[in-house]
């Protein structure tokens, strides 16, 4: 099938409204002061383990959970903060998950955005296992085909993990089966260290669409308005029955795999470059104010309550509960929904530590 | 000499086999430029080149199955998976084609599938795995588990050199923690034998990797407050294992601890107290017991994860459960 490129040309403000414009901005504008937020307490030891940012990719996230409907489900990635709170996650849950407090979306279970809510919000969690996703959500897609739901499923992956297996095993089965699934590839350049020329020998990652017979469109993924027209219109092909299509969205990862990395890596100048030239917000905001004419003051307003928004569930997030140590052992199973305290650990192990011997104990003492 | 740190030690031993080998070389993701995630094969692109220190795709199948594929032919290829849990990957390949080449096909197969593996890292359920047990039950493969840097650099040069697959377990815990002053010269430790850690009389603790260190604490907590001497089995390698440094630390003692970081439940200890049980039962005073972790995915959050895995504690208060029986 043909591989589209889309040309900024044919992009129309894609049928949002005014207020529609301005909600994208404001969830690029909490997705940066969040995950500044969430810079800060990792330098105060208060985020337990890794911190994985999107700086420089909000676009993408943002642009593309935009142009789903509430029934629809997406999967995130690490970087795909952005997805999740247009989806509905709370920067309360957020926070919490990160510093793994005892009230967090997973009681402290799992790190980051790795959560999910199938009841209410539609997304599914990930796991660390790259790729893993696009079979599930091609199981997900197509359980709305079988039931002739007019509903659409995302997944995210990057450019690395293009290369697992189960990125190759899922989309491949959901194109057969034609289910409702955008695949997006956020092409951000590296994959922790390895630049996209060292993860694949394809010339583009859309081109990989015609071996799985879907159509690929590439786009720009700094450019939000972009980001939500290729989405939406991959989204409406989808609920119309027209199966998977394969997006790329070219971006840049302007900061290390995680916090502790020092990028030394990427060639001299590479990030400043794009910082200067190609950050999303400042696109976005010059567009909004050269071609949709919004005041400056219209936009500092969001962003001030922006602010206001985080510092408020800071101060509620570091102020939860820690985890309780033997809530650990709940919710292995439905049923039993708790697991037993091993033998070995103190009270709760009365019986055995009485270990009574029976009265025929012995043979060689008697 | 110097002590080096347990990861440093992973790095001499790559790099002395691949001086002394042409054939060995190195695959996995990040582990050139970027010399891996946790560095330990930092500045080998430098000294090899990157013919023999290969950036992989995110392709751990691919890495083990291409492995495998060289050494067929003459190859001693080292692949290192990124996080040890990304190995079940490529589960299949090493249970299913690594595992078998040689029995079914007389194809030799000597590649090693190292990388950092363990908890108490606050890495969560995908970071923090002991994928051990899962691979006990494959004839055909080779598990290793150091917990000293001294065992890691020469158990490591033992691995590469050895005609079989060989899983190489590094706990990520230790990297960085553990040191360790290495012998001079050509520094082999063999695979399949275990160490006595420590000496003792009235109780064994059988044990291997980072709770290597934990049961070395408890036996010094007993002996203090408890008057115990506590004898500590090191297993380092898990396939094959070693009976007779069992057998003979049962015999001494006749009390046994088994004592993993792994869930409790299909656990090497398992293994290990049936092999007690068969082979030397004759000798036990009390029932073997096992501390291990309980079952349940590993969480991320820190008190649940001291909770989860087994603590310095926990080894105490069952040695002396053991010591009283
Ligand atoms: C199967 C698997 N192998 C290795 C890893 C370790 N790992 C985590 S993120 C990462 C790089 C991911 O790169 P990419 O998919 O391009 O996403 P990006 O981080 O650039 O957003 C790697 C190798 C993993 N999570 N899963």
């Amino acid at each position: 099938m043909a591989v589209r490129t889309s040309s900024r040309d044919t992009a129309p403000p894609a049928g949002l409204s005014r207020a529609q414009l301005l909600e994208l901005y404001r969830w690029m504008r909490l997705t940066r002061t969040l995950e500044e937020r969430l810079v800060a307490l990792y330098r105060q030891t208060k985020v337990v383990g890794g911190l994985f940012r999107s700086l420089g990719q909000e676009a993408c996230a943002v642009g593309s959970a935009f142009a789903l409907e509430r029934r629809d489900v997406l999967s995130p990635l690490i970087r795909n903060l952005g997805s999740m709170l247009v989806k509905g996650a709370e920067p309360l849950e957020i926070l919490r998950q990160y510093m793994a407090k005892g009230n967090s979306p997973t009681r402290g279970r799992e790190l980051n955005i790795h959560f999910g809510d199938v009841v209410d919000r539609n997304f599914v969690g990930q796991i660390s296992h790259l790729g893993d996703m696009v079979p599930v959500m091609a199981g997900v897609t197509l359980t709305f085909k079988m039931r002739n739901e007019p509903r659409v499923g995302l997944v995210y992956v990057g450019d690395g993990a293009t290369s697992t297996g189960a990125f190759h095993e899922g989309i491949n089965f959901a194109a057969v089966q034609r289910c409702p699934l955008v695949v997006v590839v956020e092409n951000n350049g590296y994959a922790y260290s390895t630049p996209t020329n060292r993860q694949t020998a394809a010339d583009r990652l859309v081109d990989k669409a015609a071996g799985y017979g879907v159509p690929g469109v590439r786009a720009d993924g700094n450019d939000v308005l972009e980001v939500y027209r290729v989405t939406r219109a991959a989204v409406d092909n989808a609920r119309a029955g027209g199966g998977v299509t394969l997006l790329e969205l070219m971006t840049y990862r302007r900061k290390g795999h995680a916090e502790h990395d020092s990028q030394s890596y990427v060639p001299p100048g590479e990030i400043e470059t794009w910082a200067a030239t190609n950050d999303p917000v400042d696109r976005y905001v010059a567009r909004l104010a050269d071609e949709f004419g919004f005041d400056a003051s219209e936009l500092a307003a969001i962003d001030d309550e922006v602010r206001a928004t985080v510092d408020a569930v800071t101060d509620e997030a570091e102020s939860a509960p820690p985890c309780d140590g033997p809530d650990a052992l709940r919710g292995v199973y439905a049923d039993p929904g708790e697991m037993p305290v091993l033998w070995y650990r103190g009270e709760a192990s009365s019986a055995v530590t009485a270990h009574e011997r029976p009265v025929s104990w012995g043979t060689h003492d008697g | 000499m110097a002590e080096i740190t347990f990861v440093e030690a992973i790095r001499e031993g790559l790099l002395e086999e691949m001086e002394r080998d042409p054939n060995v070389f190195c695959l996995g993701e990040d582990i050139g430029r970027y010399g891996g995630a946790f560095k330990a094969t930092d500045g080998l692109l430098d000294r090899f080149g990157e013919g023999r220190v290969i950036d992989a795709p995110i392709s751990e199948a691919a890495i083990v199955g291409a492995a495998a594929g060289a050494a067929h032919y003459g190859m001693r290829p080292v692949c290192e998976m990124q996080f040890i849990d990304f190995i079940s990957c490529a589960y299949d390949m090493l249970t299913n084609y690594v595992a078998t080449a040689r029995y079914r096909a007389m194809l030799p197969c000597p590649i090693v599938v190292r990388g950092p593996s363990g908890g108490y890292v606050r890495g969560g359920p995908f970071h923090s795995q002991n994928p051990e047990a899962a691979f006990l039950h494959t004839p055909g493969l080779k598990i290793a588990y150091p917990s000293t840097a001294e065992d890691a650099k020469g158990m490591l040069k033992a691995a590469i050199r050895d005609d079989d697959p060989v899983l190489f377990f590094e706990h990520k815990y230790l990297y960085r923690r553990i040191k360790g002053t290495m012998p001079s010269g050509d520094h082999v430790v063999p695979l399949g034998k275990a160490r006595v850690a420590r000496e003792g009389r009235d109780l064994s603790i059988i044990t291997y990797a980072a709770t290597v260190w934990k049961a070395l604490e408890a036996a010094e907590e007993l002996e203090r407050s408890d008057g115990l001497s506590v004898e500590v089995i090191d297993l380092r390698s898990l396939l094959p294992l070693d009976d007779d440094a069992i057998v003979a630390t049962v015999r001494k003692t006749n009390r046994v601890l088994v004592v993993h970081e792994d869930t409790v439940t299909g656990g090497i200890a398992g293994e290990i107290t049936a092999r007690i049980n068969e082979l030397c039962f004759e000798w036990l005073d009390a029932p073997v017991r096992r501390v291990a972790a309980h079952d349940v995915p590993l969480p991320y959050a820190p008190p649940l994860e001291d909770f989860v895995l087994p603590q310095t504690s926990d080894i105490v208060r069952a040695s002396r459960w053991l010591a009283a029986y």
